[in-house]
C-alpha cells in the first residue's frame, strides 16, 4: 500500500469572471427580462385585482349613489339567515382543515412509498389521482348522492363533505407533490439513509418528507382554496357551506351589499390562510435550498 | 492480510474485516448482471472494480450494501452471513455517485445522522461528527447546508458521514465521477489517505481506469458480470490475463504475429510472451504504445518497422504519435521532449521494447 501525501483542503472554486462584452450583453438581457416581468406582473395583477376592488367597492356602497357605508360588513355578523352565515363560515374553515389533513395523511406517504418501493404502480396511482379532473362535478354528485343519503343516517353534519373534497383535491395535491418528489433524487437519498441504518419509516418521514415541505405547502394551499370555493357538490347534496350560504344571501336579502361583503370577507380569510401557510413554509425553509 | 480480521492503525477498538462474495448471481429480466461472481476482499484492503457500463460492478456493490437482493450466492462479512440482512442492518458506509447529502440538514447533522439513528448521546454525536469533518478537512463548513458547499466538498462530507458510523466495510460507488478533473484527482488521493488511516475494508467501483490503478491495492476488471482479472494495478497493466483486460486498461496496438518457442514474432521482432502456454501459430500480439519508441529515418528505405507519422497528440508530459506502417497503423507514446522534433508526414523507424506481451487468437485489426 503506497503512502499518500497530505492533501490540502479543497476550497470553493472562485466564480469565473465573464469578459466585459459578455457582461454587457448579460446586463442588457437581464434588463429586458426584468421589464417583461414587470409588464406581465402588472397585466395579471390588474386582471385579478380589478374584480376584487370592484367587489369591495360594491360592498362599501351607501344607501344613496356616491355615498359610502360599512353596513353591509356589519350585517355579516348579524345576518340570521336562514341559514345563518357564521356557522357556514365556521364549517367551511373546519372542512378546509379536515380535508387538508386527510389528504396529506393519505397522499404523502402513499406517493413516497410508491416512488421508493413500487415504482411500477406509479402510473396507476397517477391515473387514479387525476381521474376526478375528468369527471364533471355534477356527474360526481349524482354518484355521491346515494352514498351521502346513507351517511346522513348516521351523521348529518356538513363536515362529512370532506370525503368528497378529498377526492376533488386529489389531482391538484398530486401534481404539487409530484413536483416536490421529482425535484430531489429520492431514490439516492433513501438508499443513503438506509445504508446509514434508517428503517423505511425514518426514510419517509425524516429524510424524504422534510425535503418536500414546499410541495406539501403548495398542496395544502390548493386544497384550502378548493374547499373555500366549493359549491357544486355541497348545494345539490343540500349541505350548507360558505359558498352555498353566499348564494342563499344573494337570493334572500334586500341588501345586495351583504353578498359582496361576505364574498370579500371569505376571500380575505382565504388570503390570510394562504399567507400563513406561505409564511410557515418560509420559516421552515430558512437557510435551506 | 490473510486473517479475516485485523486491527486498524487509527482506532485500536475497530476491527477490519474480510468480505467474501460467493457464487453471486443477479438477473434483470433476460439480462445477466452478475454471473456466479466470486470475490474476496481482504481485511483492510481496497479493491477497485473496473469495467465498462453494464459489466456488473455497481450491481456487485449494491448487493453487498443490501440495496438489492441476489438471485443466488452468499455474502459474508467477517465470517458472518449477511446475504438476507436488510441494508439498514448491514453496518456498511456507502458513498454514492450522485450527491446524496440530505438537503434539509446541515453538514454536521448529515454526518451525525447515522449516529442519531444509533441513539448515540448528543454530545458524543457532535464530537464524533466534528472528528470526521476534521478527517476530511471540512470542520469549518459544519453549519452550512449542502447547497452552500461545492460538489467535491459534498462528496467529502458524504465520506465523513459514511465513516462516522464506524462501518465494517466502506463502499464507494463512482464517488468522483461528477467532479472536475483536478478536484477528482485531489479527492481520489484523499480517499486513499483516509482509507489507509482508518484501515477499513473498502470496495471502490469506477469506470475510470486511471482512478482504479491509482487508488487500489488490487483491481478487479469486470466484463459481462464476471471478474476477468483480479490483481495489483501493476500486474493488471503489465501482465493482463485476457485480451479484454489488455485492451480495456490502457491503450494497445494489435499487431499480427506468429507464436513459436515461447515468443511471438511481430514484424520481424521477437517478443517474450506473458503466457508461455500459448499455442504456436498465427496470433495477434497486444503491444502497449509506451513499448514503442520512434527515431527519425532519413535513409528512405522501407521495412516492417518504418512508417510515416500521421498524427501527434499532445498530452502534457507525454505525446501520442500515430504512425502509418502501410498495412496498419501503430500508436507510440513518448515523452513530449522526444516527440517535439516529429511532424506529420515525417518518416520514422520504430523499435518495440521486448516487454512480455499477451496474444489473442482473434484476427488482427488496426490499433486502438
Amino acid at each position: 500500500m503506497a503512502a499518500v501525501n497530505e492533501i490540502p483542503a479543497l476550497g470553493v472554486p472562485a466564480e469565473p469572471q465573464a469578459p466585459q462584452g459578455v457582461r454587457g450583453l448579460r446586463a442588457s438581457q437581464r434588463r429586458r427580462l426584468n421589464a417583461f416581468r414587470y409588464v406581465a406582473f402588472t397585466i395579471f395583477g390588474l386582471f385579478f385585482l380589478l374584480p376584487l376592488f370592484a367587489m369591495i367597492r360594491f360592498s362599501l356602497e351607501g344607501s344613496k349613489p356616491g355615498t359610502w357605508s360599512v353596513a353591509a360588513w356589519k350585517q355579516i355578523a348579524s345576518y340570521q339567515g336562514p341559514p345563518p352565515l357564521l356557522p357556514a363560515i365556521e364549517i367551511t374553515l373546519e372542512l378546509a382543515v379536515i380535508t387538508s389533513l386527510v389528504m396529506l395523511v393519505l397522499v404523502v406517504p402513499t406517493m413516497i412509498w410508491v416512488k421508493l418501493r413500487v415504482q411500477w404502480f406509479s402510473r396507476v396511482l397517477e391515473f387514479l389521482c387525476l381521474l376526478p379532473l375528468t369527471i364533471p362535478a355534477i356527474v360526481l354528485v349524482v354518484g355521491l348522492a346515494p352514498i351521502y343519503n346513507r351517511i346522513e343516517r348516521y351523521n348529518v353534519s356538513a363536515l362529512m363533505l370532506f370525503w368528497a373534497y378529498v377526492i376533488l383535491a386529489l389531482p391538484y395535491a398530486y401534481r404539487a407533490l409530484t413536483a416536490g418528489l421529482t425535484a430531489m433524487d429520492a431514490t439516492t437519498l433513501s438508499e443513503a439513509a438506509r445504508s446509514l441504518g434508517a428503517r423505511w419509516f425514518t426514510v419517509m418521514f425524516r429524510v424524504i418528507a422534510p425535503n418536500m415541505w414546499q410541495a406539501i405547502l403548495n398542496a395544502l394551499m390548493l386544497t384550502v382554496a378548493l374547499v373555500l370555493g366549493e359549491f357544486t357538490i355541497a348545494y345539490p347534496l343540500t349541505y350548507v357551506n360558505l359558498q352555498v350560504e353566499l348564494f342563499s344571501i344573494s337570493r334572500n336579502t334586500v341588501n345586495a351589499g351583504v353578498l359582496f361583503s361576505a364574498s370579500a370577507a371569505t376571500l380575505l380569510v382565504a388570503f390570510a390562510l394562504l399567507l400563513i401557510l406561505s409564511y410557515v413554509g418560509r420559516r421552515l425553509r430558512r437557510g435551506r435550498p | 492480510m490473510s486473517s479475516t480480521a485485523t486491527r486498524t492503525q487509527s482506532d485500536p477498538a475497530r476491527i477490519a474485516v474480510e468480505v467474501q462474495l460467493r457464487g453471486l448471481s443477479r438477473r434483470y429480466g433476460s439480462v445477466v448482471a452478475l454471473d456466479n461472481l466470486d470475490l474476496t476482499v481482504q481485511a483492510g484492503e481496497l479493491i477497485a472494480l473496473l469495467g465498462p457500463s453494464g459489466c456488473g460492478k455497481t450491481t456487485t456493490l449494491r448487493l453487498l450494501a443490501g440495496l438489492e437482493d441476489a438471485d443466488t450466492g452468499r455474502i459474508t462479512v467477517g465470517g458472518r452471513d449477511i446475504t438476507r440482512l436488510p441494508a439498514s442492518k448491514r453496518d456498511m458506509g456507502m458513498v454514492f455517485q450522485a450527491y446524496s447529502l440530505f438537503p434539509h440538514m446541515t453538514v454536521r447533522q448529515n454526518v451525525a445522522f447515522g449516529l442519531r439513528l444509533r441513539r448515540i448521546s448528543s454530545a458524543h454525536r457532535d464530537r464524533r461528527a466534528l472528528e470526521m469533518l476534521q478527517l476530511v478537512g471540512l470542520e469549518t463548513q459544519a453549519d452550512r447546508y449542502p447547497h452552500q458547499i461545492s460538489g467535491g466538498q459534498q462528496q467529502r462530507v458524504a465520506l465523513a458521514r459514511a465513516l462516522a458510523i464506524q462501518p465494517q466495510v466502506l463502499l464507494l460507488d463512482e464517488p468522483l465521477s461528477a467532479l472536475d478533473a483536478k478536484v477528482r484527482a485531489q479527492l481520489r488521493d484523499q480517499i486513499r489517505r483516509i482509507q489507509l488511516e482508518v484501515g477499513i475494508t473498502t470496495l471502490f467501483v469506477t469506470h475510470d481506469q486511471e482512478e482504479a490503478l491509482a487508488i487500489a491495492d488490487r483491481v478487479g476488471v469486470m466484463q459481462d458480470g464476471r471478474i476477468e482479472q483480479l490483481a495489483p494495478p501493476t500486474e493488471i497493466y503489465s501482465r493482463p490475463s485476457t485480451a479484454f483486460v489488455a485492451e480495456f486498461v490502457g491503450l494497445s496496438n494489435r499487431l499480427a504475429g506468429t507464436v513459436s518457442a515461447g515468443t511471438v514474432t511481430v514484424r520481424g521482432r521477437n517478443l517474450p510472451l506473458v503466457d508461455l502456454s500459448t499455442p504456436e501459430g498465427p496470433a495477434t500480439a497486444i503491444v502497449r504504445p509506451e513499448a514503442v519508441t520512434l527515431s527519425s529515418d532519413s535513409s528512405g528505405e522501407s521495412g516492417p518497422l518504418v512508417g510515416t507519422v500521421i498524427a501527434i497528440t499532445f498530452l502534457g508530459a507525454t505525446s501520442r504519435v500515430t504512425v502509418d506502417l502501410g498495412d496498419t497503423t501503430i500508436l507510440a507514446q513518448l515523452p513530449t521532449s522526444d516527440a517535439s522534433d516529429l511532424r506529420a508526414g515525417s518518416r520514422v523507424s520504430l523499435t518495440i521494447r521486448p516487454d512480455p506481451v499477451l496474444v489473442s487468437a482473434d484476427a488482427p485489426v488496426a490499433s486502438e
